[in-house]
């Protein structure tokens, strides 16, 4: 069988806002434009409320919120917020406490803040209902993190763009991903909100890192881990396994993992 | 085939001090860790979210060398390996969370994920040039969204 070489049409796209940032698709293939796509699509944003409604930081009714007053039990909580603590718990395990959803509280104590965690297992959760469409590929992002999906052998690898930290109008890599996650952690729009829980001081060293990964769930932690963990990202990013990515450090230098000059025997 | 890596055995034993929750039970974990070869995940099997509270079945009982009583869910068998919790609680005050075991990929695992690497390039992007479909930047927020590289890209497909 001969595939023509035609262009592919340009994928559809669609955006909303949900959690305090945009919420990007961009979907091809057979149900692409369908109702059935519309209705996945109108899935992605019903479970992307749903997990903010129950770890929003920022709402004082959340179940995370809750659980940080004391007034619930773990058990009384929906069961992915023990899922997502257990998933932090790893986190700061693999990158040596420099990941933590544990902050310290001003009264003593700790406080619990489980966002480094819940936007990339959110997501990797939301995106349930587009995989569930036969023959239709997709890249789904959440501000600036996204997983993709290809199931045409012969259709092109989606086209990721790592934004310039210090120039956030350029493009500063790129990166083809068929099947996979890339996430992106950094002070470029948000300024210093990520800190070394070991030391709880800002990195000074790192600018932004970025991650490929096979599940945006572990993207995501892998890439907050790496900058928090300051001038020892890219040699830790390095031992991650099945992860590329690409460390743009605070005076404009870049070291993709794995580094381009490594010698292979 | 979920035969934990030995190389990760140091890792399957963690700790995480909750302090002031408390339950009596014990959790079992599912999360994903999928592959690159994932098409056979398209019917929407993934164990994502699928945490299952209260298992009554898993063990029970007090250690030595830790205060309080420790309750183990059994392992859940996830197609990505074994995921195992266990709790530690003194009374009705949970004092530490473990993940027994958790998936950690195996080399073939990671063989099959092998990711191209990042390729430097500088250019600017606008919606009429755009040669990427999508764009990955540090935490856009919809409040500054309207000047972002996503969004010239969203606007261009619409």
């Amino acid at each position: 069988m001969i595939t023509a070489p035609a262009v592919a049409p340009a994928p559809v796209r669609r955006v909303e806002h949900v959690m305090g940032f945009p919420v990007s698709l961009a979907v091809r293939g057979r149900h692409a434009d369908d109702t059935a796509g519309r209705r996945a699509w109108q899935d992605v944003m019903d479970s992307l409320a749903r997990a903010e409604a129950v770890f929003s930081t920022y709402r004082a009714d959340s179940w995370i919120s809750r659980l940080d007053r004391g007034e619930v039990d773990l058990v009384d909580c929906p069961p992915e917020v023990a899922e997502v603590l257990a998933l932090g718990d790893a986190a700061a395990d693999a990158s040596g406490g420099a990941f933590s959803v544990y902050r310290p509280r001003g009264g003593g104590g700790l406080g619990l803040d489980p966002s480094g965690v819940v936007k990339g297992w959110a997501l990797e959760r939301a995106a349930e209902a587009l995989r569930a469409l036969p023959e239709t590929d997709f890249c789904l992002s959440g501000g600036g993190d996204l997983l993709c999906r290809t199931l045409d052998p012969a259709a092109a690898p989606w086209r990721i763009g790592i934004e310039d930290p210090h120039h956030p109008d350029r493009l500063l890599a790129r990166v083809p991903v068929a099947t996979g996650a890339v996430a992106t952690s950094g002070t470029a729009h948000r300024g210093a909100h990520l800190v070394d829980a070991r030391t709880g001081a800002a990195p000074a060293a790192v600018a932004q890192v970025t991650v490929v990964a096979p599940t945006l769930t572990w993207a995501d932690i892998d890439a907050t881990a790496a900058y928090a963990l300051g001038p020892e990202a890219a040699t830790w990013l390095s031992t991650r396994p099945g992860t590329t990515g690409l460390v743009v450090w605070a005076d404009g230098t870049t070291t993709p993992v794995p580094h381009e000059t490594r010698s292979r025997r | 085939m979920s035969t934990p890596d030995p190389l990760a055995e140091n890792r399957h034993r963690r700790r995480l001090v909750v302090t002031g929750m408390s339950t009596l039970t014990a959790l079992v974990l599912l999360f994903g860790y999928h592959t690159s070869t994932d098409s056979t995940a398209s019917a929407g099997t993934v164990a994502v979210g699928a945490a299952v509270a209260g298992t009554s079945s898993g063990s029970t009982g007090s250690t030595g060398s830790t205060t309080g009583t420790t309750a183990t869910g059994d392992a859940a068998d996830t197609r990505w390996g074994p995921v195992q919790v266990k709790i530690t609680h003194s009374g009705s005050t949970i004092t530490a969370v473990d993940v027994v075991e958790y998936p950690t990929g195996n080399p073939r695992d990671q063989e099959i994920n092998a990711q191209a690497i990042p390729e430097l390039v500088s250019e600017t992007l606008s919606a009429q040039s755009a040669d990427v479909d999508m764009v990955s930047g540090a935490t856009v927020t919809s409040r500054g969204y309207l000047q972002s590289l996503q969004s010239a890209l969203d606007q261009a497909g619409l």
